[in-house]
Formats: structure tokens, C-alpha cells, sequence
């Protein structure tokens, strides 16, 4: 059950209108117009999610689900239809969705919760989830550090084992290795829905059935496809998905884990203490079922809000919409691109299906550099290794300069940054 | 001079370009010999430093490797030309009080300049100190001779 309105096929999004719902678009740096393509880092965020908080802050502000006062009830139903509103963004139903801090969160929780479950709590529902020494997770080599990180930490604490699935030189996910990888001790999936570093769209519906056919837990990490692309969790197949909401016009500190109901059922709760009880003794506790099992402690409930006023936003707009753009954006951004001298595209598999953000290195200049030339035009792009080291290193490179997009970005825009970085390799002086 | 004039200085392009300095010396049999090894973890910059020692404890020469933004890169060749100049004589306390100054001027968000008699041509660093975010790239060999010199001892 989608709450996405049906898509305008004969209006196209128009960003120039849109950009006027954004309040800090409109400043500049150092007296150029800012021209912001970080948004796959954070995004900005328009009027309506600001003023959603702040209105909840203001009028409706109090204590959910504890409160047997107007305020807290009036809260409470504000931050329950958040969460629908949030759940059939993806196509769930409200209790297939639980609150969290972001992404980075909600992987930790899915492999702590699978810890415990190795441990012995949650039995006998856990008993499905628990692992064993020899056990193998699997992953991807292009991964962002927090779909690799917590695996490797649960890895060590459990005796199970971390494969990966390579990418080939291209940026696409080599699926017959990945057919290789994925095998009788496999018991955990969990890939990128689209990289950070190379915006393309995985082969999802192939990995998951590879770790059906395995009887593997298949997890999604969808911070890179939730802002760009409609998404249907329940028809991808996955078990368990994970996004934050601050890379989708949202507020910072809030995000979404996503499960099939009979999966966040078998998990054990990662983070425990108040609100998540129904029975507290001195010795023993009784846990709720899900989703409020995994929402310990007071939550974000100001950023729910806002949030759902995210959804709402780019629900307004069409996701639809938002990924035609920005598909046009990023087409428009790799030729010009492809055309200038010493810029090496990092990923750049023909007739992939992506999002709109390009990485790429500049022969003999440095990313640091590039970046900071960038800069002082009033564009921003990020450098580093956007948080995917292991990827960065399959491509020879310790950094790269990342320029990404949103439904806010203009044709203007990546004709400017295109014809600034054509001007960096001369202004550092050609071939050094 | 723009913003960014001002942070890529001529000077700086160039020690970039043609590094003075660059490629390690084989440890010193006879004399001390200190390594550091320091990375940016941000952006990827990355040194290994040699400073070698005479007997009687005075610098002889620094070496190093590396790979980096052009502001790491000069900075390492600027350090080394200033090295240098000590004419493999070089006090530790000279070079010690070279990089208390050079620090205490790139932290000071451009309100304390370098000083051109006393470092040189590192003294178009300065204005990296108005960018923060090149803080740690300029000071990267720096820390290096730091550490090696502690390691040399």
C-alpha cells in the first residue's frame, strides 16, 4: 500500500519554483550563488519541514504515548501519523516501521539485535536469526562504512565470517560472483540500494534472490534511493531496510528502519529501558511487540514530525518526478564531464540506472584541491572518500570529488560546475 | 589578492610541482636516525618523514615520501628547504621552535602571520590559516618532523 499520489506525466518538476521553498538556496559564499551539490552528504531542507517542527514545538509539544492529558494525546497521534505517513513512503504498513536516529543506527540495531539473538535472547522467535561460528555474512565492496562497520563487529563477536561481493571495473555489481558468494552458510545480505560514491541502482531484485534461494536475512541500505527514486520495500523483497531522514528534506537525528513483520517479530531489542516494556520487574522484563520493542527512551518526536512533512513535500512533487530530474541532471553532468581533459568518472557503466550524482578524480590534482577551487566559485561538492574506503581502494584511489544532486538543482547549475572544473587542471598547472 | 590567490600562492604551485626533499635517505648507520609516519584520514594525505641526526645531535638532513593535496605537498618541500638552510647543522631547539611558531600561526585563523625572514618561502602558508579545513595539511609534515625527532632520541 503506496501513499505516493500518481505521478504528473505531463508536468516535469520545475526546480526553479521548487528552490524557492528553500531558504538557504538562495544565499551566496563569498559572492557567488551557492551551488549546492552535496546533497547525497545532507540535503537541504524546504520551509514546510522547518515550520512542521516548529509548529509541533509550539502548539502540540508533549510527552507520546505516556500521557493521559489533551497535549499528550494530541502528540501522540501527531508522531503515530508520522509514522504511517513515513511507512507508506515506502510502501509499508505502520508497524513495519521503527523509529531511529538514521541509517548508521538502524544497521547497528539489526546487528545488535542479531548479537543478542546469537546470545540466547529473544528465544525461541530469535532461534531464526542467531548465528553460529562459520556462519557467513555478506556484503559488497562498495559499501558506505555503515553497512561494513557493524558487520565486521558482529562478525568478530559471533565466529561468523565477512565475504564480499566485488564490483567490476565499470561500477556494476558482479552478479556471477555475487551467485558465487552467496551460498549454504550464508545467512545475512546486506547491500546498498545506490552507492554514494557511484549513484548507480543495484541489481537488488537479483541479490535477494540469490539469498532466498540461500534461506538468507537480506538487509537494504536505502539512504541513497529513498530521496531519488520511488520505493516499494515490500515489493523489493527485502527483509529489512534502513534510511535517514535528513538525506531526504528531512531533520537531522531521524530515520527508518523498515522489516517484514515476521522478521522484526524474531529480533530481540538492541537498545532497552522505557517505553518499550510491558511488564518491568526487578529481575525480568517483558518487551512490546514491534515496532515500539526497538524505540527505547524518549524519541525524536519534533523530527518524526518533520519528517513526515518531508514526505509529504516530495510526495507533493512526484517521486516520479524527482527521479526524472534529477536522471536528466546527471546526464547532462557526465557528458560535459566525459568532455574535460584528466577527469576520470568513477563507475561510469553504460545504460546503468542511476541517480543523479557523479564521483571522479582529476589527474594530478588532488580532490582537497579541486574541491577548494570549486569553493571559491560558491560550489559545493565533498572530496574524501565519502565514508567508502574499501571502494576507493578497489579504484586506486584514496579520494575522489563527489558532485550530487536533488529536485532543487538546475541545468544553470551543472553547466557552472562543469565550466569551473574545467579551469582546475590549468589553474594547478596542467600534468604535475 | 582573491580567496583563492591568496591560499594557492604561486610559491606554493610550484613547491608542489617539483618537491625539494622528496625521497627518503637509507637510515643513518653512524649517526640517529627518527621516522614518522602521518596521515590525514579526510582527505588521504599521507607522509613518511626521515630526519637523521648528527653525533652531536644536530639535524642533518629531513627525507620524505608522500602523496597529497598541493597544500601537504608544498608544505613538506617549504619544510625541508627550511631545514636546509641549517646547512645539516641545525639545532633540534631551532627546528622545535620552527614548528611551535609555524602552528601557533596556522591556527590563528589569519590574525598571526608567518614571518618571511624566519621561514622562508613556507611563509605563503599563512594563508591557509584562514581556511581551517587546510589546517591539518599544512601542518602534516610538520607534525611528522615533530614525531620523528621524539623518535630519534
Amino acid at each position: 500500500m503506496t501513499s505516493s499520489p500518481p505521478t504528473p506525466t505531463a508536468a516535469a518538476l520545475d526546480p526553479h519554483a521548487l528552490r524557492a521553498d528553500f531558504p538557504i538556496l538562495s544565499r551566496s559564499v563569498d559572492g557567488h550563488p551557492l551551488v549546492y551539490l552535496d546533497s547525497a552528504a545532507t540535503s537541504q531542507k524546504p520551509r514546510a519541514v522547518i515550520e512542521a517542527e516548529v509548529a509541533f514545538l509550539m502548539n502540540e509539544n508533549a510527552a507520546v504515548h505516556r500521557g493521559a492529558h489533551t497535549l499528550a494525546a494530541e502528540a501522540t497521534e501527531l508522531f503515530e501519523d508520522a509514522r504511517a505517513t513515513v511507512a507508506g513512503f515506502v510502501g509499508a504498513e505502520p508497524e513495519q516501521l521503527v523509529w531511529t536516529s538514521g541509517a548508521t543506527a538502524g544497521l547497528n540495531l539489526i546487528a545488535y539485535a542479531i548479537g543478542n539473538a546469537t546470545a540466547g535472547r529473544g528465544a525461541p522467535a530469535s532461534a531464526r536469526v542467531a548465528l553460529v561460528p562459520g556462519d557467513e555474512i555478506v556484503v559488497t565492496e562498495i559499501e558506505h562504512h555503515a553497512n561494513l562497520v557493524p558487520w565486521q563487529e558482529l562478525a568478530a563477536r559471533t565466529g561468523a565470517i565477512l565475504r564480499h561481493i566485488p564490483v567490476r571495473d565499470d561500477g556494476a555489481i558482479d552478479l556471477d560472483a555475487a551467485a558465487a558468494v552467496i551460498g549454504g552458510r550464508t545467512r545475512i545480505v546486506s547491500v546498498t540500494h545506490v552507492s554514494n560514491v557511484l549513484g548507480i541502482v543495484n541489481p537488488v531484485a537479483e541479490l535477494v534472490a540469490l539469498a532466498r534461494d540461500a534461506g538468507a536475512l537480506t538487509v537494504l541500505d536505502a539512504c541513497q534511493s529513498a530521496p531519488h527514486l520511488p520505493l516499494d520495500l515490500p515489493a523489493l523483497g527485502v527483509d529489512l531496510a534502513v534510511f535517514s531522514g535528513h538525506k531526504m528534506l528531512g531533520p537531522y537525528g531521524i530515520g527508518a528502519l523498515y522489516g517484514r513483520s515476521e522478521v522484526l517479530e524474531a529480533l530481540p531489542p538492541f537498545l532497552t529501558g522505557g517505553s518499550m516494556i510491558t511488564r518491568v520487574g526487578l529481575d525480568r522484563t517483558e518487551y512490546l511487540p514491534p515496532p515500539q520493542r526497538f524505540e527505547a527512551g524518549t524519541q525524536p518526536v519534533s523530527q518524526a514530525i518533520g519528517l513526515a512533512a518531508a514526505v509529504r513535500y516530495l510526495d507533493g512533487v512526484g517521486m516520479g518526478a524527482v527521479h526524472a530530474h534529477e536522471r536528466a541532471l546527471e546526464a547532462r553532468m557526465g557528458e560535459a564531464l566525459r568532455q574535460i581533459p584528466g577527469v576520470r568518472l568513477l563507475g561510469d557503466a553504460p545504460a546503468a540506472e542511476r541517480v543523479g550524482l557523479w564521483a571522479f578524480d582529476v589527474d594530478g590534482v588532488h580532490a582537497h584541491d579541486v574541491g577548494q577551487f570549486l569553493d571559491s566559485r560558491g560550489i559545493a561538492v565533498r572530496v574524501g572518500h565519502h565514508c567508502a574506503a574499501p571502494l576507493h581502494a578497489r579504484f586506486g584511489l584514496t579520494a575522489s570529488v563527489r558532485a550530487s544532486t536533488a529536485l532543487y538543482n538546475t541545468v544553470d547549475e551543472i553547466d557552472a560546475f562543469a565550466d569551473a572544473l574545467a579551469q582546475v587542471r590549468p589553474f594547478f598547472g596542467g600534468d604535475s | 589578492m582573491s580567496g583563492l590567490e591568496s591560499l594557492y600562492q604561486e610559491l606554493i604551485l610550484e613547491h608542489s610541482k617539483r618537491p625539494h626533499g622528496k625521497g627518503l635517505t637509507d637510515a643513518d648507520a653512524a649517526g640517529r636516525t627518527g621516522t614518522s609516519h602521518q596521515r590525514n584520514p579526510i582527505c588521504g594525505d599521507e607522509i613518511t618523514l626521515r630526519v637523521r641526526l648528527n653525533p652531536d645531535d644536530t639535524i642533518r638532513d629531513v627525507s620524505w615520501e608522500g602523496a597529497g593535496c598541493s597544500i601537504s605537498q608544498a608544505s613538506a618541500s617549504m619544510l625541508a628547504v627550511l631545514i636546509d638552510d641549517g646547512e645539516g647543522r641545525m639545532p633540534q631547539a631551532t627546528a622545535s621552535d620552527l614548528i611551535d611558531g609555524f602552528r601557533t600561526a596556522l591556527r590563528s585563523r589569519g590574525t598571526i602571520p608567518l614571518d618571511e625572514e624566519t621561514y622562508g618561502d613556507a611563509e605563503a602558508l599563512s594563508g591557509v590559516s584562514k581556511y581551517t579545513a587546510r589546517v591539518k595539511c599544512a601542518m602534516l609534515a610538520w607534525v611528522a618532523l615533530e614525531d620523528a625527532l621524539v623518535r630519534a632520541a
